[in-house]
């Protein structure tokens, strides 16, 4: 699956600053060939996708694949699915990660390296094992806990309409990002004294939690619910184990049927995480222009 | 006084995500350990040992075998590229392969596959316009795999190392310079030695990365290369003997074992790198 990773800010180069020149004309060389390389392994399949789905057999050029993804049946009702388990995660991470991450630094600086710890977990234990430690709950709970109210439950968060399920699932694989760009966006504002301020003012702490904070976060807190939703929009594993009909899953089913269409949904997809990622990074260059 | 409360009260703003991770995340992963030592209702190593034989084995080892090579190979391109990148005089450049690399890091899963599928599958584009399939090309194999996971793989690294790059400071080159140094030793005694935690780190990163794929070995071929994600996404979708259901849970714990002990290199490194590169 696809891991998300930190993005490095492709603003921060005081270090590449001019005045490295004078060096001998080899390394110009060996650089422009590394690039050369990269372009074209890196180019090469985007476009050769694109040219597999506009290739028509007998007229040459068509772009009917693309028009076909929004007939083709389930498309609509899987990524419908998908983007409302994007924003239910989204919600759910923030209100979870951005309390303790203000805890954190305004109180409780003990519980810094255990946080630390819970979420380089998700990081270290692969998706597949996750999701057969669930699956084995999920078959399991139904014996155990037969005479409970926890088995409603059990049998609730596996309705296929909305798997509430695929949410826990996605908060925990979305919490060490939400959590490091909350915490990157805390670190940037002065949260003790702005918080200090508000409550020698009589602000209550939810005030100060809604009123002071989180509109100084508003970037970090975008940041977060950016990659949630391109993990989730993204997320296979656990949604095909658990047999849910979520849009990757989609993706891969229809894959046997019409090669041509599953190839330009996942340009399209593609095109998706670039622009919410674009969008990411632009985001976080207006704020450091603004600060 | 009052600080002592403040404390005492904002510990408890961590406890719901605290409590959330221990029941989302700790139930199953304890089950998963339960259910490995058990089978058929009494405890035992069973189903552990079963999965260190035969065609199991060969999986985990052939996981391990493709991550290794991924990490190597992506370690030591994706360092080049970024060196590239790093020294060159275009700013525009150096924003879009970082842009770019963003991206592609996250581009992995069912689209990748298909996207090296259209370009390089049985009636890719590439393939069918160099005629590569009468030279007994096939991107279904090891091979395959391992030029699809450097797709992300090389991009991740990039990631990785162009803090770290941009972490060397001229004022080191210029000092090694002026006492004599060529450029040979200027990287074999200050740069590789200041930069190693970082190139490790992102070494690390690939492989958990690979270690971990499941989506996109699943959409390209499908079993026929041994991967342990495959052999559990099998076991866990019933494609096992009756009995052996436990059998994916024991892989799990392999493979959490074997990421456990990669990244418990990395974090050392981690830290050690932070030491040098502010």
């Amino acid at each position: 699956m696809a891991s998300l990773t930190p993005q490095v800010s492709t603003q921060l180069a005081p270090a590449t600053a001019p005045g490295r020149g004078g060096r001998p004309r080899r390394p110009r060389v060996w650089r422009g060939v590394v690039l050369v390389l990269a372009a074209v392994y890196f180019l090469v399949p985007l476009i050769a996708s694109f040219v597999f789905t506009v290739k028509a057999p007998d007229q040459g050029f068509s772009l009917d694949a693309y028009g076909q993804i929004f007939s083709a049946e389930g498309f609509g009702g899987s990524l419908l699915l998908s983007l409302g388990l994007g924003v239910a995660t989204i919600v759910l991470v923030l209100l979870l990660t951005l309390p303790a991450a203000v805890a954190v630094r305004l109180g409780a600086p003990g519980l810094r390296p255990v946080l630390e710890v819970v979420c380089t977990l998700p990081l270290v234990v692969p998706p597949i094992t996750f999701v057969a430690g669930i699956s084995t709950v999920l078959r399991w709970g139904p014996d155990y806990l037969a005479s409970t109210p926890l088995y409603q439950t059990i049998i609730a968060v596996q309705n296929p309409d909305f798997p509430v399920v695929l949410v826990l699932a996605y908060v925990v694989l979305a919490l060490p990002f939400a959590y490091r760009s909350l915490d990157a966006g805390l670190g940037a504002i002065d949260v003790r004294t702005l918080s200090e301020a508000a409550r020698n003012l009589g602000a209550s702490w939810p005030h100060v939690l809604l009123r002071v904070i989180i509109p100084n976060m508003r970037s970090a807190m975008a940041s977060a619910s950016f990659l949630t939703l391109a993990l989730v929009l993204g997320e296979f594993t656990i949604a095909r184990l658990l047999s849910f009909q979520t849009f990757p899953n989609w993706i891969y089913r229809i894959s046997g049927s019409q090669a041509q269409v599953s190839v330009a949904v996942s340009v399209f997809s593609l095109l998706i995480t670039w622009l919410l990622l674009l969008a990411l990074s632009s985001a976080g260059a207006r704020q450091r222009s603004g600060s | 006084m009052r600080d002592s409360r403040t404390r005492s009260k904002s510990r408890w703003a961590a406890l719901p995500l605290l409590v959330f991770v221990v029941i989302v995340f700790g139930v199953p992963m304890l089950v998963l350990l339960g259910g490995t030592f058990t089978k058929e209702g009494t405890l035992s190593t069973a189903n552990l040992t079963e999965s260190l034989q035969g065609a199991y084995l060969t999986a985990l080892a052939g996981s391990v075998k493709l991550s290794a090579l991924v990490a190597v190979l992506g370690g030591v391109l994706g360092t080049f590229l970024a060196q590239a990148v790093v020294t060159s005089r275009f700013r525009a450049l150096r924003e879009a392969v970082l842009t770019a690399s963003g991206v592609l890091a996250n581009f992995g899963g069912v689209p990748l596959a298909f996207a090296w599928i259209a370009t390089l599958g049985n009636s890719g584009v590439v393939t069918t316009t160099l005629g590569l399939g009468a030279h007994g090309w096939s991107l279904y194999n090891f091979w395959g795999l391992t030029l699809v996971y450097l797709y992300f793989s090389i991009p991740l690294q990039v990631l990785t190392v162009v803090p770290a790059l941009d972490g060397l400071r001229p004022q080191w080159r210029e000092a090694a310079q002026n006492n004599g140094a060529s450029t040979w030793q200027f990287w074999r005694y200050v740069g590789i030695p200041v930069l190693t935690p970082a190139l490790l780190g992102g070494v690390v990163l690939l492989f958990g990365g690979a270690f971990s794929a499941y989506a996109t070995a699943q959409a390209m071929v499908g079993s026929t290369v041994p991967l342990v994600t495959l052999k559990i996404a099998d076991a866990l979708t019933g494609n096992v003997l009756i009995g052996h259901e436990n059998v994916a849970l024991a892989l799990s714990l392999d493979m959490i074992v074997v990421a456990g002990l990669v990244m418990a290199v990395y974090l050392p490194l981690q830290r050690r790198s932070a030491r040098w590169l502010r």
